[in-house]
């Protein structure tokens, strides 16, 4: 290792005599990033930059007043219809992030540290079907739920309801059932990682100490394994605040969520800069929403010592 | 094969590597400050120091894998200004050994000889031969993966030798393997350095190994070479404390410099009385003051009447016991610490008891005067 | 004390059986009614039939959204792996003041909502002029799927010993010799690896190829105005099925590539790290 401790120190300052173009490292390796970072700069920085611009403009018949306003930040946040989608998608996604990571933890620990041999195939299976098509999961939740589909009819067969029910599907329960299954994978693996980075003499260290195998691991596998938790929590609140295809085909009415209001307002409704206000106030309330979890997070690991 | 290398050896003073004014700095951070170095055909010759006392800086610059910031170097002759690695004629074996995964064991060893498009037999040759050098014939259709870490020496070693380098430089090639291969290792390394009469240059931070290998040492510490010399004069003759110390155990006595010559030093020290000793090379005087060094295992306990010409007497304060030999630390009268001395045990030392009043002789040939 | 450490193990392997059931299950389903006679998704069984699947090749929107879909799959894997090749091996090999957050930025579309995404796009697309083509989606898809490509490249770069290139410069050869004769073969199965799941993910997005497509249709874009129609299920859900097999073999592959890339470098990680 020395050679790398005195060969290449973090930047290469002085020159080369051969190559002056590429004497330093820090040019070499900014120019070989460049073309990716120019193309996120051109096709996310500068999209959201315009969608906020957007929304301080007004829509005037199918053409942009381009005056500066706040209005359809007053709509967005007053009217009682945005403000209950609104309401809706934190509520949803805040319950779908919790009940993800209360369930994916468990399966997490289990493979991290009673995974032995087969640790690699368990993660393997449970990645699998998170690289089927999104679209399709959400409709085999729909075939599942429906009026007609395999529960009512399955609980039918079964003699423990006469008649098909109408509950199960376009609702927001349905929305969280699919959404928790949808997003499983995606809270599963921080938390694995940040399990498999515990070290396991301190759990032995903590054994050895006195505490019992729950103690232990409240006291120190839980706080260690935190930021895995805390990031999986955040990987899936912010995507499903805003998610279209799942209230769109399982919600019905009582499921419907922001996102769907957005795709109305660049859609049939044609008002974009509400549209771009209602993203931007999305995005903003659920930054909010997640550096909140993140303190609650931080508050609950203190309490744990 | 190997006697033909031999036999084409030249003149043995030959300068192969010509090191001079080498200067890198990063920043303000100087990683080689001003060394210069000459090294000669044939030599096996290590450069020594403490982790980031820029051995290794040179050691790549040689190679071609850093360029100087000033000063210049060069190999055979030929100066290497501008010369990219691929084109030098030297090669290297690295720490991590740098065995190509994807290829097996011949394939990574025929890997340079690709570019000399020799014809199919010939190459097959040159490959046989270098397994068969470092003692792994057979082994050519292993994968890379899975071989142990003294096999991946090896083919790092044949892939190198395989390219007939007229320098090979080795990059800590030993400080993976454990202790009982690495002296193996050395053994062998020096062995095959003699067979094929290749100059080796070789980077370490243990000094034993540079010890035994080496022709000559150069002893580096923060960027600056210290003193460089054959391993005897290194251990015996350091010339300052930093080598010394680096170099294995050292009591250092204060002196105060009565006379200086041309060739020896009267100096006076406490529990030692006055001494003349003979004056380093290198030495530069820094004030009235100097060091007055000599190493545990120059000192010997005087048993029952037994006399020297010079002896010292003190108490024996603490005992470690280490198998085939016994550290005894000795307060003397008039020192400020202790003498750390090393006997072995066939006489008895281990059974010395603290508190014991002992007497220790000495040769005055074994006192090494250094600068303060 | 005891009994709970022993009892722990057996309680967690059932919850995790339980839990693969949750996850596989809904999934199964889709299979299972594509063969079924009747229209209807529901239990029992009404029968067993594979003219739902024979059907499929006699529609001429489906072939068009087949080729759409290929078309699309193919440009956005090969270019979101070029890019990420890119930022890769600059992620991975040096280092340079704001390389974190570029690194955070080229990410990002991983956490964001995609509907966010798809409608910021679009909103420039027009301004700029672009008329909506398959051409605009293989842009999205792009951004979405560099990330993955990132994350595939990096765990097959990163163990990659600096030291092996030196080497390979050491023994005579050339820069483009080496990267040749090492670098690429020793990261060969990585960018595979990433042009299949980066094809997978475009062969299955919806949302921004819903936003930014014209006229023409991708699979899950047909499959989304198909749902309309009750009667047509059936055919949904066999193309569906055809669609998670594929998924499923793509991936199968890329883990496998990635694996051997992985282990080549001597490096865990990957899409799980």
């Amino acid at each position: 290792m020395t050679a790398a401790a005195e060969g290449s120190p973090p930047l290469r300052v002085a020159g080369s005599r051969r190559s002056p173009l590429l004497q330093s490292e820090a040019a070499q390796g900014f120019a070989l990033i460049s073309p990716t970072f120019v193309y996120a700069l051109i096709l996310l920085v500068l999209p959201i930059l315009v969608v906020i611009a957007h929304s301080f403009w007004t829509q005037n018949y199918l053409t942009i007043d381009h005056t500066f306003t706040l209005e359809n930040y007053r709509i967005a946040l007053t009217e009682p219809i945005y403000r209950d989608l609104l309401w809706r998608s934190l509520y949803i996604s805040l319950t779908v992030s919790l009940l993800t990571v209360a369930l994916a933890y468990p399966i997490a620990y289990f493979i991290s540290f009673h995974g032995g041999r087969h640790k690699s195939l368990w993660l393997f299976l449970i990645t699998i079907p998170f690289w089927t098509s999104y679209l399709l999961r959400v409709m085999s939740w729909k075939v599942i739920l429906g009026y007609n589909g395999v529960l009512n009819s399955g609980l039918m067969g079964l003699g423990i309801i006469q008649e098909p029910s109408d509950a199960l599907l376009y609702n927001s329960t349905a929305v969280i059932i699919t959404l928790t299954h949808a997003w499983a994978t995606f809270a599963i693996l921080p938390i694995f990682v940040s399990l498999e980075k515990v070290d396991r003499t301190l759990v032995e260290a903590a054994t050895d100490l006195g505490d019992g195998p729950l103690r232990s691991f409240l006291r120190v596998t839980l706080p260690l394994s935190a930021p895995g938790v805390i990031s999986a929590a955040l990987i899936v609140m912010i995507p499903t605040v805003g998610d279209y295809v799942t209230p769109k085909l399982v919600g019905g009415k009582d499921g419907v969520m922001i996102a769907n209001a957005i795709q109305a307002q660049f859609g049939k409704a044609s008002n974009w800069p509400l549209g771009a206000a209602l993203s931007v106030t999305t995005m903003i309330i659920v930054s909010l929403m997640a550096g909140a979890t993140v303190l609650v997070f931080r508050a609950l690991q203190r309490l744990a010592r | 094969m190997l006697e033909r290398i031999q036999s084409e050896r030249t003149q043995p003073d030959r300068t192969m590597i010509e090191i001079r004014d080498v200067t890198r700095s990063y920043g303000a951070f100087k990683a080689l400050d001003n060394a210069s170095l000459s090294i000669r055909e044939g030599e096996f010759f290590s450069l020594l120091g403490p982790s980031g006392c820029g051995k290794t800086t040179l050691l790549r610059m040689i190679a071609g894998f850093d360029t100087p910031t000033s000063g210049s170097i060069a190999v055979d002759g030929q100066p290497m200004d501008g010369i990219p690695a691929n084109r030098r004629p030297t090669n290297m074996v690295f720490q991590s050994y740098a065995i190509f995964p994807h290829l097996n064991v011949e394939q990574n060893v025929a890997y340079g000889l690709r570019r000399l498009r020799l014809d199919a037999g010939e190459e097959k040759r040159r490959v046989e031969e270098a397994l068969a050098q470092v003692s792994l014939t057979g082994l050519g259709k292993r994968r890379a993966t899975e071989l142990s870490g003294g096999q991946r020496q090896r083919v790092a070693l044949a892939r190198a030798l395989v390219m007939r380098p007229k320098v090979l430089l080795l990059d800590e090639p030993l400080s993976a393997l454990d202790k009982k291969l690495r002296e193996q290792m050395q053994v062998e390394l020096r062995r095959l350095q003699q067979a094929v009469g290749i100059t080796f240059v070789l980077v370490t931070h243990d000094q034993y190994e540079a010890l035994a290998m080496s022709d000559r040492i150069a002893v580096m510490f923060g960027g600056r070479i210290a003193q460089v010399a054959s391993p005897k004069e290194i251990y015996q003759r350091p010339v300052n404390r930093q080598v010394a110390d680096f170099l294995g155990g050292m009591n250092f006595v204060k002196a105060e410099i009565v006379e200086e010559n041309g060739a020896s030093l009267v100096l006076d020290t406490l529990g030692f009385g006055r001494v003349k000793t003979d004056k380093p090379k290198a030495f530069v005087r820094n004030g009235g003051n100097a060091t007055l060094g000599i190493r545990p295992e120059r000192l010997r306990v005087l048993w029952d009447n037994a006399t020297a010409k010079f002896e010292v007497a003190g108490k024996v304060v603490e005992r470690h016991y280490f198998g085939e030999i016994t550290h005894l630390i000795v307060e003397i009268p008039g020192l400020e610490k202790p003498l750390s001395v090393t006997e072995t045990n066939d006489f008895g030392a281990d059974d010395i008891p603290v508190g014991t009043s002992i007497r220790l002789g000495y040769d005055p040939e074994a006192l090494v005067a250094m600068a303060d | 004390m005891t009994a709970i450490r022993r009892f722990l193990p057996g309680w967690l392997s059932s919850y995790a059986v339980l839990y693969l059931l949750f996850l596989y299950l809904p999934v199964i389903f889709l299979p299972i009614f594509s063969i079924n006679t009747a229209a209807t998704p529901k239990f029992p069984l009404s029968g067993v039939t594979l003219h739902w699947y024979e059907d499929l090749p006699r529609t001429p929107a489906l072939i068009d959204a087949t080729w759409n879909s290929l078309i699309v799959g193919v440009s956005a894997a090969i270019l979101s792996t070029v890019l990420g090749i890119l930022a890769a091996r600059s992620i991975t090999r040096y280092r340079y003041p704001g390389r974190r957050p570029i690194n955070g930025l080229i990410m990002a579309p991983l956490v964001l909502p995609e509907v966010i995404v798809a409608i910021s796009m679009l909103l420039v697309m027009l301004q700029l002029g672009l008329s909506l083509s398959l051409f605009t989606v293989v842009l999205g898809h792009v951004l979405v799927c560099i990330p993955y490509s990132m994350t595939v490249l990096t765990s097959g770069f990163e163990g990659f010993d600096r030291s092996l290139e030196e080497a390979s410069a050491d023994l005579g050869e050339s820069a483009f010799g080496t990267f040749r004769r090492v670098t690429l073969p020793m990261v060969a199965p990585a960018i595979i690896s990433s042009l299949l799941v980066c094809f997978t993910i475009s062969l299955d997005e919806f949302i921004i190829a819903f936003f930014l497509t014209g006229t023409e249709a991708t699979l899950p874009i047909y499959i989304w105005g198909q749902l309309r129609f009750a009667a047509k299920l059936p055919g949904v859900l066999a193309l569906g099925t055809l669609l998670l097999f594929a998924s499923f073999l793509l991936m199968t592959v890329a883990e496998i590539l990635r694996r051997r890339a992985a282990r080549r470098t001597q490096n865990e990680g990957g899409l799980y790290a």
